[in-house]
């Protein structure tokens, strides 16, 4: 990538400053992730529907730099959710952010909240 | 330093060189070999392989160089003219005399070539060096063409009855004479003979025996073959395979003494008549005979070694030679191991005969039925290595001796296990290696698999005949230790696929959920839901669509992800047959989406770049104009690719495109435990590179061979011929009972390669379940593949008809907007994506 790469920062619930409605429960797909856009920035957002959990990162993955954890399979192991990114199977924990499986760096996470039938995606600026 | 001279390169004197390199006395000596062949030592039993890839470096026997590395100086292409016992020298074809300390012939022997007139014309060959084949196949080349080619083998012996296989898989009618009233009768009764001629009637070769050949007819080349009795037969080739004389002449010279009908004699530690001479191999007379089997020659070698480096404990060659062996012939198996033909009033035999399923096997008792003396099998040899076993090591017999060749009634398999075999029993005798060892191996370790005892050992790597024994060995170890490794698939599903598969069938379960809460544990993960979905899809011929999430990342967008994140299209172009204005309607679509294209190696066309937004408006546009989805990002049927056949090729002997059209239509939409690809070609030429496939069928005379479980990437496999020749239609239905075997029975992302080499039995025991039914679900399995194909819809077509399904293909949940972070540069006229820095 030759342009500057969008900032990612985990971001805790009790910092966010700006509860962003990233769109209706229905426009997600159940037990798989979408990707929204909040500015310049591309976020995955997770519907652990059988658990009723939803959690949210970059969509950036932090190996190839491109823009495709949305679209990875998820799932849990010993209790942590997780995505696997679609190029090339690098677990990410929805938790931490952390690299579950590798050296990568971790990726942002954001928390998510449910309000009415809308989903909101925390962000602190 | 002592000098020790090798004269011969063949498979037993490469295995005295191998044994030497790794003597603990070694560094004493020197080793000098002369090799007549050009090319180092090769593997001679499995000579005819080179007929189905002519490469010559796969028989070899030792990496280029390994002589150089354990510093043995080999010379090749440099015959030995004389040898003086007195002078202890021998002289090179250059006349250069070199002295030796040691001399040890392994000079091997020479096919034996009847004085019948006409030998000398063009077309007549013998069967036994790279050469010899070289200039077989050459002249097969040649004759092809003509109407009817026809090739002859003269011996139906061993080697005479693996030459005319290798002759029939090149598409020959094939003849095979013989003098005496029987096939193989060294090996074989009448009984056993007449059932192994009758199954090799039914393949397609001609047997004539009691066939005394007076001349060989044609006008410089070969035409016909003329019988003392006043027949004739019309021929291109004759592959004279009678038998082999010792190649003695260096000894005659030297005044060491040779039996009357030739051969070097020996005694029980490969000694000759003159002082440091020894002789190994097919040259050697020992016991008034010669051996022609690889075993006995690694024994002498072994021996004549032991001797000259004067090791302690040496031991000398058995007063009996083991001549018991086991040939694989096209479509049947054929066994003799000690006194196959005992026949006296202390013998008692017992015979099993099906005459429906060609079957023949006798094993001969002692009177008192404690013993078992020898045998023969014929059309299922399975029994052979644990008869042989018993037999070589006199262990005791089951009470019902008949339980050995009828397998056991009380339900409880074969009465002798291979842990039940002494310590000393030599597990490969071509290697020397008892079980003790190889138990040892996998007591302490060092060992697990039958990779890594014959990685360790050397196993199992000679002629390949113990490997069934080495396998069952280590199974049955393992499972003893209760060390069996179950390959179930996650935490989720602690089961293996075809245990889930069943699980799934016999509860009805329909969705991923549902089995989790039925069969599973917690959640589910991105291990175990790709093959779930892939259960779902072979079992109710389910689309990718109705449970997108739980597929595997392509199947989920209908697409093959690239390395920025977009998509290639694929549309399905059966056959690799397409209109000039299917072509044009693809072009304008590339065109329009600024598509990179490109042709992909299954001979169809792979248009990159698109993005995901974009997916579902270019395949209205692709449905519109007659494609439909070509399942390239799915672990299913891909292509059938063909080579142009007999509409336009003028060696073509059936329409290939035709019926790799008809294949791939099929089995199209086919979802399997890993891709499938296969092939179709028109002649033996094989342009579709069929036998690369998973499954490949190449048309000869008479239909069609079928090929299965091949394929190209990393470990390339030719594909093992499961039939043939056979017509459209049977190999349609074994194709389908095969498939439906491998869908139900493999673990997730094995591809027919890596089964079948898992299947317990291999390709002979595929055969007995696609052929013989030998698991009675034949028509279960055809049931259910008529069942799939019949439910086939294009899932593109699903996707994007149904608004439900179409929403999934969205780059952002809360904007229109295409991702922006894509780049590319140009290439060569089309564009590229950005590098990875």
């Amino acid at each position: 990538m030759t342009t500057s790469l969008p900032d990612y920062q985990t971001v805790l619930a009790e910092d966010v400053t700006n509860w962003f409605r990233a769109g209706r429960i229905a426009q997600f797909p159940p037990g798989a992730g979408a990707t929204i856009l909040y500015g310049d920035r591309q976020i995955a957002v997770f519907y652990f529907a059988r658990q009723n959990k939803w959690y949210a990162c970059q969509n950036l993955c932090p190996h190839k730099l491109e823009n495709v954890l949305g679209r990875g399979l998820i799932g849990e192991q010993d209790g942590v959710p997780r995505v696997a990114c679609p190029l090339h199977k690098k677990t990410f924990s929805l938790q931490t952010g952390e690299n579950l499986n590798g050296e990568c760096p971790p990726v942002a996470v954001y928390p998510v909240r449910i309000e009415d039938d809308y989903v909101y995606v925390g962000f602190a600026d | 330093m002592e000098k020790i001279i090798l004269i011969g390169n063949g498979m037993v004197g490469h295995k005295f060189c191998e044994l030497f390199s790794k003597h603990p006395a070694r560094q004493g000596y020197e080793l000098l070999v002369f090799g007549e062949e050009h090319r180092p030592a090769y593997d001679r039993v499995h000579l005819s392989e080179y007929f189905a890839n002519r490469d010559a470096e796969l028989l070899s026997l030792s990496p280029s160089g390994w002589y150089a590395e354990q510093g043995i100086d080999l010379r090749t292409g440099s015959p030995v003219v004389g040898v003086d016992p007195s002078a202890k020298t021998v002289t090179t074809s250059a006349g250069v005399s070199i002295a030796y300390d040691h001399l040890v012939l392994a000079t091997g022997s020479t096919p034996f070539v009847p004085p019948i007139p006409g030998r000398e014309k063009k077309g007549v060959f013998v069967y036994r060096t790279i050469e010899d084949l070289d200039a077989i196949l050459d002249h097969a080349e040649t004759i092809k063409t003509r109407p009817n080619a026809s090739a002859t083998v003269m011996g139906g012996g061993l080697l005479g009855l693996e030459a005319a296989k290798a002759v029939m898989d090149m598409g020959l009618q094939s003849h095979v004479i013989e003098f005496a009233p029987r096939l193989m009768p060294r090996q074989l009764d009448d009984k056993g003979a007449e059932v192994l001629r009758d199954t090799l009637v039914d393949l397609g070769l001609s047997i004539h025996c009691q066939k005394n050949t007076a001349n060989i007819g044609g006008n410089g080349s070969i035409t016909h073959l003329e019988f003392a009795d006043d027949t004739k037969l019309d021929t291109d080739m004759l592959i004279i395979s009678a038998g082999i004389r010792p190649r003695d002449e260096l000894a005659r010279q030297a005044g060491i003494e040779v039996g009357p009908r030739g051969g070097i004699v020996a005694d029980n530690l490969l000694r000759t008549s003159a002082e440091s001479i020894y002789v190994i191999g097919e040259a050697a007379l020992y016991q008034q005979n010669i051996y022609g089997l690889v075993a006995p020659g690694y024994e002498m070698a072994r021996v004549a070694l032991a001797t000259i480096m004067q090791d302690a404990g040496a031991k000398a060659m058995p007063d009996a030679i083991d001549m018991s062996t086991k040939l694989k012939l096209i479509g049947t198996d054929v066994a003799s191991f000690g006194d196959a033909f005992a026949d006296s009033e202390e013998v008692r035999a017992i015979v099993y005969h099906d005459e429906v399923a060609k079957t023949y096997k006798r094993i001969n008792l002692s009177s008192d039925g404690k013993t078992l003396l020898g045998g023969i099998l014929v059309g299922d040899a399975s029994d052979y290595n644990m008869l042989h076993q018993i037999y070589a090591n006199g262990m005791p017999l089951p009470p019902n001796p008949e339980d050995l060749i009828l397998g056991s009634r009380g339900g409880e398999g074969m009465a002798t296990s291979v842990l039940d075999l002494p310590d000393a029993a030599i597990i490969c005798s071509c290697e020397n290696v008892d079980k003790g060892s190889l138990c040892g191996l996998l007591d302490d370790g060092s060992a697990s698999s039958v990779a890594e005892l014959s990685a360790c050992t050397k196993a199992g790597s000679g002629c390949g005949g113990c490997k069934p024994i080495l396998t069952d060995l280590v199974d049955r170890y393992l499972k003893s230790q209760g060390k069996v490794v179950r390959n179930v698939i996650c935490e989720h599903f602690p089961y293996t696929r075809q245990e889930l598969r069943d699980l799934i069938v016999i509860k009805g379960i329909r969705t991923f959920d549902e089995a989790l809460d039925l069969v599973g544990n917690g959640h589910g993960c991105e291990k175990c839901k790709p093959p779930l979905a892939s259960l779902f899809a072979t079992i109710y011929m389910e689309t990718a669509n109705p449970q997108a999430v739980i597929q595997d990342t392509n199947d989920r967008f209908l697409a093959n992800i690239q390395r920025n994140g977009t998509y290639s299209v694929v549309p399905r172009v059966a056959g690799g047959e397409i209109t000039p204005a299917m072509l044009i309607a693809m072009g304008k679509v590339a065109e329009k989406y600024d598509l990179y294209t490109k042709i992909t190696g299954g001979q169809r066309i792979d248009m990159f770049g698109a993005r995901l937004e974009e997916l579902p408006f270019i395949w209205e546009e692709l449905i519109a104009a007659g494609f439909e989805s070509g399942h390239a990002y799915g672990k299913s049927l891909r292509t059938v690719k063909s080579c142009v056949g007999s509409t336009w090729c003028r060696y073509g002997m059936d329409e290939a495109v035709g019926f790799a059209i008809e294949l791939e239509n099929r089995y199209k939409g086919l979802r399997s435990p890993h891709k499938l690809k296969g092939g179709v070609s028109g002649c033996i030429r094989e342009c579709a590179e069929a036998r690369g496939k998973d499954f490949g069928l190449i048309a000869v005379e008479g239909g069609y061979n079928l090929y299965v479980c091949g394929n190209g990437g990393a470990r390339p496999r030719h594909a093992e011929l499961l039939a043939g020749p056979i017509d459209r239609q049977t190999a349609v239905l074994y194709l389908d009972r095969m498939l439906i075997f491998y869908l139900r029975t493999a673990a997730p992302l094995v591809r027919t390669a890596a089964w079948l080499e898992g299947l317990e039995g291999g390709i002979d025991y595929l055969k007995s379940v696609v052929i013989d039914d030998a698991l009675g679900l034949n028509a279960e399995f055809e049931e259910e593949m008529n069942r799939l194909v019949a439910s086939y819809r294009c899932e593109w077509k699903e996707a994007v008809e149904t608004p439900a399904l179409r929403s999934r293909f969205q780059t952002f949940v809360n904007s229109e907007a295409a991702d922006d972070s894509l780049e590319y540069v140009g290439m060569r006229g089309q564009k590229m994506p950005t590098p990875w820095s």
